[in-house]
């Protein structure tokens, strides 16, 4: 009797629900089951169907000129015309369009996105969980302030960052003026996320390094930080994996068309993001530009999943259970 | 280097002289729509020059010049060309501040409100006809509607129409309700059917019709409803040719079907509309760059209207085209 009570309701359903066998007859529960069933169906399924869609929209087109092709918008036929006067169609047709410069553009986007992002997110977190006052009407006010501009539409931190790239006189569309907004834009969720991970850190791992003599900016940095890590880089990853897909601040910072690769160094130079000349290519008239975008879109998915999965390589080859 | 400037100098008059002959010879001959008459391939592009030029503005220009910009880049050149599309009023703005080098437009600039800032900056500039648009309207293959008065487009489309069956906007057409799908309010098309075409004060149309900024909603959108109607660029016709069917246009002088020919001798009216480029004068004498992307853009015209699917000018505006471009810093 009393090992029967002290099952809570949580691992009752687990059991039930695992097994798929519930004792519970009532109507009522059979209903509710069934309305979780339907809704986590149906999320997937209306995912998986996309996502196929995409995939056999595209499928004519995943090739290597994906990748080393510039994008080329010419119709077929046109680009065989030109190409009499010795021209190469393969550098001028539509159907060896590629997304070279959106996904160098991107990666040198998401380098410079981190490079700004993360030292500040983390010192930030670190500052706010680790040395604040947890009751003096500062944190409180950074605290509900980080939380709003958590849920700031991503328009609004390009509209800032084209002010700033106008103060400093700096040309439209480059690398640094995008990354500056996307910075802006994960900084609360690093922040946010950042201190989560310190908080899961068990205070006896302080209170112990504080008893050896450590100050406290020595238990921060060697004891706190470092059991921290798998939480932080889960949080930083998820951001920058939101920062790919975003278009709409780097549109108002006049990111453009270009097919050159950026100079060296990469933050002045005019690049392309990916998502924009995804967008681009789907809206285009011809047909076979359109297939070129559904299979960008795929590369962009396994792109972001590929940043996901580092994400839960680090967690795991660092996490510790206390 | 001397030689160089010589030669660049030359090509322009060269060519305007050759266009001159061109058009002597073929005064009344039938055009051909792909091959242009000129603007197909003999310039020079000299591979040494390196820079930048920034372009931006309309969408509807936009795959005309970055089809520029990567037939120069096929052909050779080191210029970085990169080409935004924040829309016509956008492209102005930065245009008219300096940033831009080049701006694309689907209208001319404003007199009354883009001019005077680019005067206020000091921001001369010269602008080129670059291509020609029409504006095509479109309906459901099977509704048996071929041929709309301005008046009736009106009707069909005017901010104060209520419209909603075919036999409303004419008692001849068939007992058929009217679905609408247009091109969203931010878009050059929207604004040339309102202002021009429409001419409400309002420089707007009726906002019941669905619309959307992407042209390829509204081609899905006519061909699968039955008694729907649509407009949008001639490309996206071009495209979608056995899903839909063009409505002739009667602006007084009879029903004329858009086509390539029509919108290049200007009798498919009003719905024929000139594209633009609009070059900064300061930065085409003082940038090589952007001096020898406009020479190129402007000499392979109708190459790029080609390949990218607009319909390329008729002679004389060609020639007047080159002989603007001829003028910058002369």
């Amino acid at each position: 009797m009393s090992n029967v009570a002290a099952r809570t309701a949580s691992s009752v359903t687990a059991v039930n629900l695992s097994t798929g066998k519930s004792k519970d007859k009532n109507l009522g529960s059979i209903v509710f089951l069934g309305a979780l069933w339907f809704s986590l169906f149906f999320g997937i399924v209306v995912l998986v169907a996309l996502i196929v869609d995409t995939a056999i929209d595209g499928a004519p087109r995943f090739d290597k000129y994906l990748f080393t092709n510039f994008t080329q918008t010419f119709d077929p036929t046109q680009a065989e015309r030109l190409a009499a006067s010795g021209r190469d169609p393969k550098v001028l047709s539509a159907e060896y369009s590629g997304f070279k410069s959106g996904i160098i553009g991107s990666i040198i986007l998401m380098l410079t996105t981190a490079v700004m992002a993360i030292p500040l997110g983390v010192a930030s977190a670190v500052y706010l969980e680790e040395f604040a006052s947890k009751t003096s009407r500062f944190s409180r006010i950074v605290e509900i302030n980080l939380q709003n501009l958590a849920a700031v539409p991503a328009v609004i931190y390009g509209m800032l960052s084209v002010g700033l790239m106008a103060a400093l006189g700096a040309q439209r569309g480059i690398a640094i003026g995008g990354a500056v907004a996307l910075a802006l834009l994960i900084l609360p969720v690093v922040i946010i996320t950042t201190r989560e991970a310190l908080r899961s850190v068990p205070s006896e791992i302080r209170q112990g390094s504080l008893a050896l003599g450590a100050t406290v900016w020595q238990t921060t940095w060697r004891q706190v930080l470092p059991a921290a890590v798998p939480g932080i880089s889960t949080g930083t990853i998820l951001g920058l994996s939101r920062a790919i897909g975003e278009a709409a601040p780097l549109v108002m910072l006049g990111f453009g068309a270009i097919n050159f690769a950026p100079a060296f160094p990469f933050i002045g130079s005019k690049i392309e993001a990916f998502p924009l000349e995804i967008y681009d290519a789907s809206s285009n008239s011809q047909e076979i530009i359109r297939e070129s975008a559904s299979a960008g879109i795929i590369v962009l998915l396994v792109m972001i999943l590929a940043m996901n999965a580092i994400a839960i390589i680090i967690r795991n080859k660092f996490q510790k259970s206390w | 280097m001397k030689l160089n400037t010589i030669r660049r100098a030359a090509v322009p008059s060269i060519a305007a002289l050759a266009m001159t002959m061109t058009l002597a010879a073929c005064g009344d001959s039938e055009d051909d729509p792909n091959a242009g008459t000129d603007g197909s391939g003999d310039y020079s592009l000299d591979t040494s020059i390196e820079g930048e030029v920034a372009v931006d503005g309309s969408s509807t220009v936009y795959p005309m010049t970055t089809a520029a910009q990567e037939l120069m880049a096929a052909d050779g050149s080191a210029i970085q060309v990169s080409v935004g599309q924040s829309g016509t009023g956008g492209g102005f703005e930065v245009f008219c501040k300096g940033e831009t080098d080049i701006s694309d437009a689907s209208r001319p600039i404003k007199d009354d409100e883009e001019a005077p800032i680019c005067a206020e900056n000091k921001v001369e500039y010269t602008e080129l006809h670059v291509a020609t648009d029409a504006l095509t309207v479109v309906v459901h293959k099977d509704l048996a509607v071929d041929c709309l008065t301005v008046d009736e487009l009106i009707a069909l489309f005017g901010p104060k129409s209520k419209a909603t069956n075919w036999n409303e906007i004419n008692p001849e057409f068939p007992d058929q309700a009217i679905t609408g799908f247009i091109p969203g309010t931010d878009s050059g098309t929207y604004d040339y059917m309102a202002a021009d075409v429409v001419g409400d004060d309002s420089e707007t149309l009726r906002k019941d019709f669905e619309s959307s900024e992407d042209d390829n909603v509204l081609v899905n959108g006519v061909s699968g409803t039955e008694g729907g109607v649509g407009f949008f660029g001639y490309t996206y016709y071009e495209q979608n040719v056995d899903k839909l069917k063009p409505l002739s246009i009667d602006n007084g002088a009879g029903c004329v079907a858009p086509s390539a020919e029509t919108a290049r001798d200007g009798s498919y009216a009003p719905l024929a509309r000139p594209l633009f480029i609009y070059v900064n004068n300061a930065s085409y004498t003082d940038k090589p760059a952007v001096k020898e992307f406009s020479n190129y853009y402007i000499a392979n015209l109708a190459d790029i209207a080609t390949g990218a699917q607009f319909i390329a000018l008729n002679d004389e505006d060609y020639a007047e085209t080159q002989s603007k471009l001829a003028a910058i810093g002369s």
